[in-house]
C-alpha cells in the first residue's frame, strides 16, 4: 500500500554565524493512514525543524532545506510553489504548536480565526462558516461557543488556547495532523485533557498524527510507531512496544533508564543518567553522533557512523551494536 | 528514606501572600490574588518535601515567602525555633547563609557577566565569609563537589550546557553550608538525560552535608522518587499532605487523585490499561476563586456544603500523619485507585 506520506533522506542546515548547524541530517519515514506516529528527542534533536521543513516553514535564511524529497498524494512538496504547499498545509496536513500565542494573531476574535481557515479551502457560505465555527469550538470543549467566539486569544486560558488551535487545525478535515508539543506548557491535568481531546477526535475523523514530544511516557500511551531522534538523525524506529521492550539503541535505553522507576526511590536505586552533554550540531558528524556519551561506543564507532538498519521487522536502529544493545536491553526485563 | 528525623527544621503556620491588583492611571488596587492563603506545614530535619500542584497553585512564591525574598502578608515561618517574619532585614540576610535556594531557569537565574567564580563566591562575600584565598579555595571545592571542573572558575555561564549551569547554581546555593534548601524546579528546564545527573547529585549533596530540601516540582514522577512527603497545593492552599505512599497510593482528595492518575508512565504495557481521571474545566482564576472549596468546580464529588463551606484541613492518617482538605475525603479515599 501506498504511504500516506514518505519523506526521503531530508537534510536541513541553518547557516548562522558560527557557521552550519546540521539540524537534520538525512532523516526518511513514512506516515500510513490513519496511523499515529510519535517522534522523540532531547532539545535541539531536530524534531521541530524536521516537519518544518516538510511544510515548507523554514526561515531562508538563515535555514535552507538542502536536500530530500517528501511524497504526499503523489506530489513532492518539496517541489510545490509556496500557493499550492500553503494550500496543502491548511487543507490537507494541519499543524499545532507549542505556544498557542505564538500561531494566534492578538489583535483577531478566535471565531474569526478559525473561520478564516475555512474560507480559502471549503465552498461556504458567511452563515454555514459561522455555524461550523461554533461547531468546532463545541467540539474541543469551549462552553458558551457561541457567544465566546467573538472574544480574543488573551481572554481564554493556555489549555483553551491550545483548544481553539486545535478546533482551527481540524477546520478543514485535515488527514495529517502534525502535533508539536501541545502540551508541553500546559498543567498535568490539563495536558490529560487536551491529549484525550486529539486522541478522541482523530479516531473520530481519522486522521493520522505525527506527535512530537520529549516525554517518553506521554508517548507510550498514545502513538502506534515511534522514531527516536539524537543530533538530527533518527536513532530509532519501532513499534511502542518494540521501543520499550526491545530496545536496540544505546541512546533509546539511556532515555529509559533515566526515567524514575515506578516501583523504587532515589534510596534504593540511584537514577541512571546519560552521561556528558548533548551534542555540538555545528561540527558536521562523521562518527555516530552518540559517540561520546556511549557507553557501547567501540573504535568502529569513532571511524564511522552507522546506517539506520532494519535489526527485526518494522524496527530500525543506526548503532554498530545494536545486538549488544538489545541482549542489554532483555536481561534488564 | 533517608535520616530523617521527628525533629521539626521549619514550622510554617497559616502563610499568607497576597498580590495587589492594580488598575487605572494611579495605579488604584481592585482587587487580590490570594497566591498563598493559609498554608501550614513542617519540615522535618534531614527530609525532602516535595511541593506540587497546578501551575500558578502558589508553589513558587510559597518558597519565596518561606525565604522571605517576599514579605508574606501574614503567618509565621520558624527555623530551628526561631521566627523569620519577625526578624529585621539585617538580621534575616544573616540567617540566610543556612537557608538556601535553587532555582527553575539555569539561563535567566545566573548573571551573564558574572565569571562562574564570582557567582559561586558571592554569597561567601555577602556573608562575610573566609579571606579572598580562602574563598577561591572553597569556590574550586565546590565546582568539584558539583561535577565541575575547578578549573572552570573563570568562564561564563554562556559558555555552559543547562545542566552544568544547573550546577553552578547547585555550587552557589551550597557555598555557605546551609542547612534547609527550596530547590524550585531544579531540573524543569533540563533534558531527561540530564535530568537525572542533576538529581542524583541533589541526592548525594544531601547525603553529604546533611541537607533539607523543599523539592517543588512539576514532575510528579520525579518527586515520587525522591521526596519522603509530598504536599499538594491548588489556589493558594495545601489540600493535601502526608507521606509519599499514602498520597500517591492512597490520595484523599479528588484532585490530587486526578493528578496522580494523569502521570504517564513510560511503559506502553501499563498505558494500554491506564485510565487518567479527565477533570473537567479550566484552573480558575485566582483572582476570583471558587467559594467554599476551591476545587469544587471541577470535583465530581462536590455538594451542596463544598460550594459554601472551606473544608477543613484535618488529619486523617493513623500511623502516619495523612492531612486532606475535603469535605468528603472518606468517600473519596474509597475509590483510590495506584498504578
Ligand atoms: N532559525 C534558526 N536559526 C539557527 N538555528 C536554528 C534555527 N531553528 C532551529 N535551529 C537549530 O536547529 C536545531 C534543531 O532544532 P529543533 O527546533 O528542530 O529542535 P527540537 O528537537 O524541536 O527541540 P525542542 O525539544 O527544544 O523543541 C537546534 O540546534 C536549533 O538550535
Ligand atoms: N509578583 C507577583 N505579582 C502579582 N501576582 C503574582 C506575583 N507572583 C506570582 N503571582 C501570582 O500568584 C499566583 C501563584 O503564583 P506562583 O508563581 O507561586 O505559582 P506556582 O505554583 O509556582 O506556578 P508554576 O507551577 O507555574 O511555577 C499566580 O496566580 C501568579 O500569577
Ligand atoms: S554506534 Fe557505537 S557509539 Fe553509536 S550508539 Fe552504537 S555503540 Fe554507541
Ligand atoms: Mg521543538
Ligand atoms: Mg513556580
Amino acid at each position: 500500500m501506498a504511504h500516506l506520506l514518505e519523506v526521503r533522506d531530508l537534510v536541513t542546515r541553518f547557516y548562522t554565524e558560527d557557521g552550519a548547524v546540521h539540524a537534520v541530517n538525512g532523516i526518511s519515514y513514512t506516515l500510513d493512514e490513519g496511523e499515529s506516529l510519535g517522534i522523540v528527542g532531547e532539545s535541539g534533536s531536530g524534531k521541530t525543524v524536521g516537519v518544518l521543513s516538510l511544510m515548507g516553514l523554514i526561515p531562508d535564511p538563515p535555514g535552507r532545506v538542502e536536500r530530500g524529497e517528501v511524497f504526499f498524494a503523489d506530489n513532492d512538496l518539496l517541489k510545490l510553489s509556496a500557493d499550492q504547499l500553503r494550500d496543502i498545509r491548511g487543507r490537507e496536513i494541519a499543524m499545532i504548536f507549542q505556544d498557542p500565542m505564538t500561531s494566534l494573531n492578538p489583535v483577531l476574535t478566535v471565531g474569526y480565526q478559525i473561520a478564516e481557515i475555512m474560507r480559502p479551502h471549503l465552498n461556504l457560505s458567511q452563515e454555514e462558516i459561522t455555524e461550523r465555527t461554533v461547531e468546532l469550538m463545541e467540539l474541543v470543549g469551549i462552553p458558551n461557543a457561541a457567544s465566546r467566539r467573538k472574544d480574543f486569544p488573551h481572554q481564554f486560558s493556555g489549555g483553551q488556547r491550545q483548544r481553539i488551535m486545535i478546533a482551527m487545525s481540524l477546520a478543514c478535515n485535515p488527514s495529517v495532523l502534525i502535533a508539536d508539543e501541545p502540551t508541553t506548557a500546559l498543567d498535568v491535568t490539563i495536558q490529560a485533557q487536551i491529549i484525550d481531546l486529539v486522541k478522541r477526535l482523530s479516531e473520530q475523523f481519522g486522521m493520522a498524527t505525527i506527535w512530537i514530544t520529549h516525554d517518553l511516557g506521554v508517548v507510550a500511551g498514545l502513538v502506534n510507531r515511534v522514531i527516536v531522534m539524537y543530533a538530527g538523525f533518527i536513532v530509532e524506529s519501532a513499534s511502542v512496544l518494540d521501543l520499550y521492550k526491545k530496545t536496540s539503541h544505546p541512546y533509546t535505553l539511556g532515555l529509559l533508564q533515566s526515567l524514575p522507576s515506578l516501583h523504587a526511590t532515589i534510596a534504593t536505586d540511584r537514577l541512571i543518567p546519560i552521561e556528558g552533554a548533548p551534542p555540538d550540531l555545528l561540527q558536521a558528524p562523521v562518527h555516530c553522533p552518540f559517540a561520546p556519551r556511549c557507553q557501547f561506543a567501540v573504535d568502529q564507532c569513532w571511524q564511522e557512523n552507522p546506517p539506520l538498519q532494519r535489526v527485526a521487522s518494522n524496527h530500525d536502529s543506526a548503532c554498530w551494536r545494536w545486538q549488544d544493545v538489545r541482549a542489554a536491553t532483555e536481561q534488564l526485563a | 528514606m533517608s535520616e530523617v528525623t521527628k525533629e521539626v527544621l521549619l514550622e510554617v503556620r497559616d502563610l499568607k501572600k497576597y498580590f495587589p491588583i492594580r488598575r487605572g492611571l494611579f495605579r488604584r488596587q481592585v482587587g487580590e490574588i490570594k497566591a498563598v492563603d493559609g498554608v501550614s506545614f513542617d519540615i522535618y530535619q534531614g527530609e525532602t518535601l516535595g511541593l506540587v500542584g497546578e501551575s500558578g497553585g502558589g508553589k513558587s512564591t510559597t518558597g519565596w515567602t518561606i525565604i522571605r525574598d517576599l514579605e508574606p502578608t501574614a503567618g509565621s515561618v520558624r527555623f530551628q525555633g526561631q521566627d523569620l517574619s519577625i526578624l529585621a532585614h539585617g538580621e534575616m540576610r544573616r540567617m540566610r547563609r543556612h537557608i538556601q535556594m535553587i532555582f527553575q531557569d539555569p539561563y535567566a537565574s545566573l548573571n551573564p557577566r558574572m565569571t562562574v567564580g564570582s557567582i559561586v563566591s558571592e554569597p561567601l562575600e555577602v556573608h562575610k565569609i573566609g579571606t579572598s584565598d580562602q574563598r577561591r579555595a572553597r569556590v574550586q571545592e565546590l565546582l568539584e563537589i558539583v561535577g565541575l571542573n575547578p578549573g572552570f572558575i573563570n568562564r561564563y555561564p554562556h559558555e555552559f550546557s543547562g545542566g552544568q549551569r544547573q550546577r553552578i547554581g547547585i555550587a552557589r546555593a551550597l557555598a555557605t553550608n546551609p542547612t534547609f534548601v527550596v530547590a524550585d524546579e531544579p531540573i524543569s528546564a533540563l533534558d531527561v538525560s540530564i535530568q537525572a545527573q542533576v538529581v542524583n547529585l541533589l541526592w548525594d549533596l544531601k547525603h553529604e552535608f546533611g541537607l533539607t530540601y523543599l523539592f517543588i516540582a512539576h514532575d510528579l514522577s520525579m518527586v515520587r522518587y525522591i521526596s519522603d512527603r509530598v504536599a499538594v497545593m491548588y489556589l493558594g492552599r495545601v489540600v493535601e499532605m502526608g507521606s509519599t505512599e499514602d498520597v500517591y497510593r492512597s490520595s484523599l482528595h479528588p484532585y490530587t487523585q486526578a493528578l496522580v492518575s494523569a502521570i504517564p508512565v513510560a511503559d506502553p504495557e501499563v498505558e494500554m490499561t491506564r485510565q487518567p481521571i479527565i477533570l473537567e474545566g479550566d484552573v480558575p482564576n485566582p483572582a476570583n476563586p471558587p467559594s467554599g472549596c476551591h476545587f469544587h468546580p471541577r470535583c465530581v464529588h462536590a455538594t451542596e456544603i463544598c460550594l459554601q463551606d472551606d473544608p477543613e484541613f484535618r488529619n486523617l492518617g493513623q500511623d502516619a500523619e495523612h492531612w486532606v482538605a475535603c469535605h468528603h475525603a472518606e468517600q473519596v479515599q474509597g475509590q483510590t485507585f495506584g498504578n
